[in-house]
């Protein structure tokens, strides 16, 4: 053994000189053949270790308690002793069957269409604009990661006060214009379009670093060509900018979807899913459930949560199945 | 052997992954078992390490003869905190816990009862140890109390032309919002917001109508909604009591716009610093009389701990904060936490005499969780205050939402 050594990269090297005798390098060789690869797969899965524990800890515990929450009956002495009650998809069916649900639903997909239709298209027109680097460019586009920046609660706070049915700015300058007073977070009817509205602020800066960054990636050859054919500017955009966006785009859409669907705190300070269930969304009902009132309700709480989970996945795998598409075409 | 064996490198890289999974192991089952070192939580972090507070709490505990080591949190987190310490086996000693969530941690037996701490709980008015009270036994003791009332700007009262005096009952003080909104100035602000605290400041006037948190489409309770959303609509309170926290409606009442602001003990400070002279009426019952309020402040209790022996330590510390004198200190400290038992409630008014109807109030008030309620008040109060949302938001009638709420909180308590 100690005239067979394997180096840093894994190669083993005969020490022929020392070698015990003429047999020993037909042995050796048997043994590199087998023991090299192995121990470099050994080596391969020392330094997924880490990262494995971390999946496992991080990742994969997680979603395995959550899926075990909501299929126990995790009453809040459940949840101390430790010894809930099996109850299989009750909790599920107890979510679907509540009165919350159809208005959470609808709720989440005119909240999640609406904030990234408008944030995408708002988003898309900043970064064209922007890519244009006029002077200042810089110093503006730095001026609209600002919403990005703040925390949230500051945000939805001053959303909250601007937004408020007598004091509130909002409705001040409607007022000031002739216009009536709008109870913006207290009204059933316009509830949902005002964290919409703070939503889509809070999204823009996001569209716009990433699709600017699409942006560049599009060769400047391809505009000079087109110009030289004497395309507009609409056509410019249409026939090239789009087009050549597209994979940027899915994937900001599919972030972006992500992202909104899961938006619990805007709303939360902004209305608490209020007033009734007005503005209440799928993740805002889960959080509800589990933290907002004084009774814990983990269950239910996680059912809706893997609800999530679910939509999200569909979504990702939908565009996972039209990247192959373009990929192919 | 004096190359490195290939197995070298795997191995040290799995003993890393291996004592990361450990630490992340050890880092949650930390358990607080120094015989001399008593852990203590509650509810106010805008106490910091060098208050008054704080110095109350080592005060005792050296009393005691160990050291305290004093952990503050806001009060849903330190719910959450308190389950889950419980689930670990890893509880304080000590918990400072918001009154209605004492009946859901004591029913999860987490918590001792004072018989077994071998507390006396017997001086304590019964009204405000209710809230901690289940199936007959006492968990914990109030460490003090606090209710609400209303604050008025005598200022916008007197230019209006009304008496606080004459607000006795519902109509009175209908009348009063409406001379005060004739004279140009708002009427009342509250906070209805979609959380408990929206039940909390809806609780005066519902109990105050005669209804029953069992029964909540009852006529009275209807009775009262209907006073709440006829304040909306005549325009004596604003749209905005919709997503008012209580602090929200303080800010609101401290601008001088308005006449009069629902809120609680916990403002008198902030009342006598106000730019205006201010005042403070009971809440009125609907054909007079005060209504109760409902009581809030926090409950010292001791939750279960695997050595028993710790008890002894515990109920010293306990006794320490709820003496007489440890009472009336607690309620300065506090600005202004009505002492539970008839003796603080004495001291602190030789104190400070001016706390009078403060104390009158919190005589009046009832607990949450008590009518034997407990755990279930929770699951009530949810159903109530959105009730409450639905009506004022106009999205429902009264009667109608409260029908709803009835059967929504049927529904969750089975």
């Amino acid at each position: 053994m100690t005239t067979t050594s394997v180096d840093a990269t894994g190669r083993a090297s005969d020490g022929g000189a020392a070698g015990p005798g003429p047999a020993a390098p037909a042995r050796d060789g048997r043994r590199r053949r087998t023991s090299a690869p192995a121990a470099r797969r050994w080596t391969a899965v020392g330094f997924a270790a880490p990262l494995l524990a971390y999946l496992a800890l991080f990742y994969a515990y997680p979603l395995w308690r959550n899926i075990e929450l909501s299929v126990h009956d995790y009453t809040v002495r459940a949840f101390v002793q430790g010894n809930p009650a099996f109850v299989g998809f009750e909790k599920y069916a107890e979510v679907f069957a509540a009165n919350a649900f159809g208005t959470a639903l609808a709720n989440t997909a005119v909240f999640t269409l609406v904030s990234i239709a408008f944030q995408y298209a708002i988003g898309l027109a900043l970064a064209v604009f922007f890519h244009a680097n006029f002077r200042l460019s810089g110093v503006l586009r730095a001026l609209f990661l600002v919403p990005w920046l703040l925390p949230l609660i500051v945000s939805s706070s001053t959303w909250a006060w601007m937004l408020n049915s007598e004091n509130g700015i909002v409705n001040s300058v409607i007022k000031a214009f002739g216009g009536t007073q709008i109870n913006w977070l207290t009204s059933p009817d316009t509830a949902l379009t005002a964290v919409i509205i703070a939503n889509i602020w809070l999204g823009v800066p996001f569209n716009l670093v990433i699709l600017h960054a699409g942006l560049q990636q599009i060769p400047a050859e391809v505009y000079e060509a087109a110009a030289l054919d004497g395309a507009a500017a609409r056509q410019r955009f249409w026939r090239i900018t789009f087009p050549l966006l597209r994979p940027v785009s899915a994937v900001t859409l599919l972030l972006g979807f992500i992202y909104t669907l899961k938006v619990v705190d805007v709303i939360w300070i902004m209305t608490t899913g209020g007033p009734g269930d007005a503005s209440l969304t799928l993740a805002v009902w889960s959080y509800r459930e589990a933290f907002g009132t004084g009774q814990p309700d983990f269950s239910p709480a996680a059912a809706i949560g893997n609800l999530l989970i679910v939509i999200a996945l569909v979504f990702g795998f939908v565009h996972l199945r039209m990247q192959r598409s373009w990929e192919e075409s | 052997m004096k190359h490195r064996k290939p197995l070298a490198r795997p191995a040290a890289a799995g003993l890393a992954a291996a004592s990361l999974a450990l630490a992340a192991a050890c880092s949650s089952g930390g358990d607080g078992g120094d015989a001399d070192t008593y852990t203590w939580w509650d509810p106010y972090p805008q106490h910091a390490d060098d208050s008054a507070w704080a110095e109350r709490v080592d005060a005792c505990g050296e009393a005691a003869g160990v050291s305290i080591e004093r952990t503050a949190s806001d009060t849903t987190d330190l719910t959450n905190r308190a389950l889950l310490a419980a689930q670990e086996g890893t509880s304080p000693d000590v918990i400072l816990l918001d009154n209605p969530a004492v009946s859901t941690l004591a029913d999860t037996g987490m918590l001792t009862t004072a018989d077994e701490l071998g507390l006396d709980v017997s001086g304590v008015d019964e009204n405000l140890l209710a809230a901690g009270v289940v199936d007959d036994a006492a968990y914990g003791v109030p460490i003090g109390a606090n209710t609400l009332a209303i604050y008025y700007n005598a200022e916008i009262l007197d230019a209006a032309g009304v008496d606080p005096a004459s607000i006795t009952d519902w109509a009175s003080l209908t009348d009063a919002l409406a001379q005060v909104t004739d004279n140009g100035d708002k009427g009342m602000t509250f906070a209805a917001i979609g959380t408990e605290e929206g039940s909390f400041q809806f609780l005066p006037w519902f109990w105050g109508a005669g209804a029953d948190l069992r029964d909540l489409d009852s006529p009275e309770a209807v009775a009262a909604l209907e006073l709440w959303t006829g304040w909306l609509d005549s325009g004596y309170a604003p749209n905005s009591v919709l997503t008012n926290s209580q602090n929200t409606t303080w800010e609101e009442f401290l601008t001088g716009e308005f006449g009069f602001a629902l809120n609680g003990t916990w403002q008198v400070n902030s009342a006598a610093e106000a730019g205006f002279a201010t005042g403070v009426v009971q809440i009125p019952a609907r054909d007079g009389g005060i209504a109760p309020a409902p009581t809030g402040g926090e409950f010292i209790v001791a939750p279960v701990q695997s050595d028993a022996e710790r008890y002894d330590v515990t109920r010293r510390i306990v006794e320490c904060m709820t003496t007489p004198e440890g009472f009336v200190e607690t309620a300065e400290t506090f600005a202004y936490y009505v002492p539970p038992t008839a003796e603080g409630q004495e001291s602190l008014l030789e104190a400070l005499p001016e706390l009078e109807p403060w104390v009158t109030a919190v005589r009046e008030a009832k607990g949450r969780t008590s009518d034997n309620l407990g755990t279930d008040y929770p699951k009530i109060s949810e159903a109530l205050w959105t009730a409450v949302q639905h009506a004022l938001s106009g999205s429902a009638e009264p009667a109608e939402a409260l029908g709803q709420a009835q059967a929504d909180a049927e529904a969750a308590l089975g």
